[in-house]
């Protein structure tokens, strides 16, 4: 069967020799106590919507860790397969490697069939991973896509649930977002309204949740192909600083200067003309 | 490892303490002070308002900055302008930055075993009307400053400042005086920085400008996102 060689299930799981040690060092002593770092959430609004040629997915580019920044500009529509693409909140590695793991998986079957995936496929690989993990990988993701069967979208939790929905928003802004989505959505809408909606609801959770913000970025899958479109919407807040803050060469002082001569050997000269000639 | 099928008694801890974000600055300079503050009150992920500015003027010559957890910024400054009358009744003149200062410590401190959870700056023009700046921590330890940032962007704000006004980790450059304009332009370029990387950092800036002519307030749009 096809699926027998496509997934092979992992031998070694997460490796917990050192959680007794962990869990020592953070209830220490006083003065001992050690906090252990805290990986990267993307605290995100991410939406998907069905309208009647496909599915539109949408996200924000915020990724925060704790409360800083850590990107204004990431990615989080992420490729599957040629036409199903899956939005991703939760802990930042968890859903980038977690969907590339989907993709590799996907392309190997298509290789293998000769057929493109179909997205109850993609879930069931989502949902069998998550589960085996036991919610440890914190994947909360958005999952669209067009197949032979018809537009779907599914959200894939982080201890393996699945719902199959109409439209559907995730995230730490999903509540604004689903209050936008809630009152607007109907069957059946046209493209630049379901573009619209997506966006609209995106931009409820950037500005309600703070965990969200910068760009919009959608993707419209239809069975004629993919719209990636990065940013749909920029941010409107691009304030200019007033001053350029520039050090002249010089201002760091040099302590001391060691310098190393190569020994080297001259064995081989070739002379490769750069074109200069022209506007730079 | 955390325990998932727990069934027992279980310990609700409830915390008095609430962490509402917000940034402060304060810059003194040879006679003018400012102290900036953003004007957003969060909770968590949520904004519970984009309106609600952290500097609280005391007198002609000193405002404060509070920021932290804001039950106890509201009860600190009730509790600071009560005293301030009391002692304009008693003494018939305004307390001056130093004694507030020097008051606020003691205010502070009285709470030691359960302290106001409020990180304060104050800046103003001290007796001989140059400006001055007393940051504090929670329990009223304080010392006299030129400039300070306190709040969740102060880690990124304050190494800035640093460089700029303290001309530190700088060589073979002219260490000019700080003028008010030159003040005013570079409060309104950190705040711009850290709204882009601080999520708790946003909304607007509410910038108060200590002269000798009085206090002067000016308001800045920052990111809403």
């Amino acid at each position: 069967m096809a699926l027998s060689y496509v997934l092979e299930p992992a031998v070694s799981g997460f490796n917990f020799e050192n959680s007794t040690r962990n869990i020592v060092l953070e209830n220490g002593s006083e003065e001992g106590k050690i906090k252990a770092p805290k990986p990267m959430k993307t605290g995100t609004t991410i939406a998907g919507v069905v309208y009647k040629d496909g599915v539109v997915l949408g996200a924000d580019t915020r990724a925060t860790s704790d409360e800083v920044v850590a990107d204004k500009m990431c990615a989080k529509i992420h490729y599957i397969a040629p036409n199903i693409y899956c939005c991703g909140a939760g802990t930042a590695a968890d859903t980038e490697k977690t969907t590339d793991m989907l993709s590799s998986n996907l392309t190997i079957f298509s290789m293998n069939s000769g057929r493109n995936p179909r997205v109850v496929m993609a879930v069931n690989i989502l949902q069998d991973m998550l589960f085996r993990y036991r919610g440890m990988i914190g994947a909360h993701l958005i999952l669209g896509g067009v197949d032979c069967t018809g537009s779907h979208l599914y959200t894939v939790g982080p201890y393996g649930s699945i719902d199959k929905v109409p439209y559907l928003a995730m995230g730490s802004g999903k509540l604004p977002a689903m209050g936008i989505l809630e009152d607007r959505f109907k069957g059946n809408m046209d493209l630049e309204e379901a573009k619209a909606l997506v966006s609209d609801a995106i931009h409820a959770g950037i500005m309600s949740d703070l965990g969200s913000g910068n760009n919009i970025d959608l993707c419209v899958i239809t069975k004629e192909g993919v719209d990636y479109i990065r940013p749909h919407r920029e941010s409107i807040y691009n304030y200019k600083r007033q001053a350029k803050y520039k050090y002249k060469p010089g201002t760091t002082p040099v302590l001391t200067k060691t310098v190393n001569q190569l020994e080297l050997e001259l064995v081989h000269e070739t002379v490769q003309m750069m074109e200069t000639a022209g506007s730079s | 490892m955390k325990e998932y099928h727990y069934t027992g008694p279980v310990e609700h801890k409830f915390s008095p303490y609430a962490f509402n974000g917000g940034t402060v600055l304060a810059v003194a300079g040879e006679d003018f002070a400012l102290v900036a503050s953003d004007t957003r009150l969060s909770e968590g992920y949520s904004i519970h308002s984009r309106d609600s500015p952290k500097c609280y003027k005391l007198t002609d010559t000193t405002v404060i900055g509070c920021s932290g957890f804001h039950g106890d910024c509201l009860t600190l400054t009730k509790i600071i302008e009560a005293r301030l009358k009391m002692y304009k009744h008693s003494n018939n003149k305004n307390m001056t930055s130093g004694a507030i200062a020097a008051m606020l410590s003691t205010i502070l401190y009285g709470r030691r075993f359960f302290p106001y959870y409020v990180y304060n700056i104050i800046g103003g023009l001290d007796e001989e009307g140059r400006g001055a700046v007393y940051s504090f921590d929670p329990v009223g330890s304080y010392q006299r400053d030129t400039y300070k940032a306190g709040g969740s962007a102060s880690a990124m704000l304050q190494p800035l400042l640093d460089n700029q006004i303290g001309f530190k980790n700088m060589e073979n450059v002219e260490q000019v005086p700080l003028s008010l304009e030159k003040a005013v332009q570079l409060v309104k370029d950190v705040f711009i920085s850290a709204a882009e990387r601080d999520v708790y950092t946003g909304d607007a800036l509410k910038i108060c400008i200590i002269t000798k002519e009085g206090v002067r307030e000016e308001i800045v749009p920052l990111r809403k996102d």
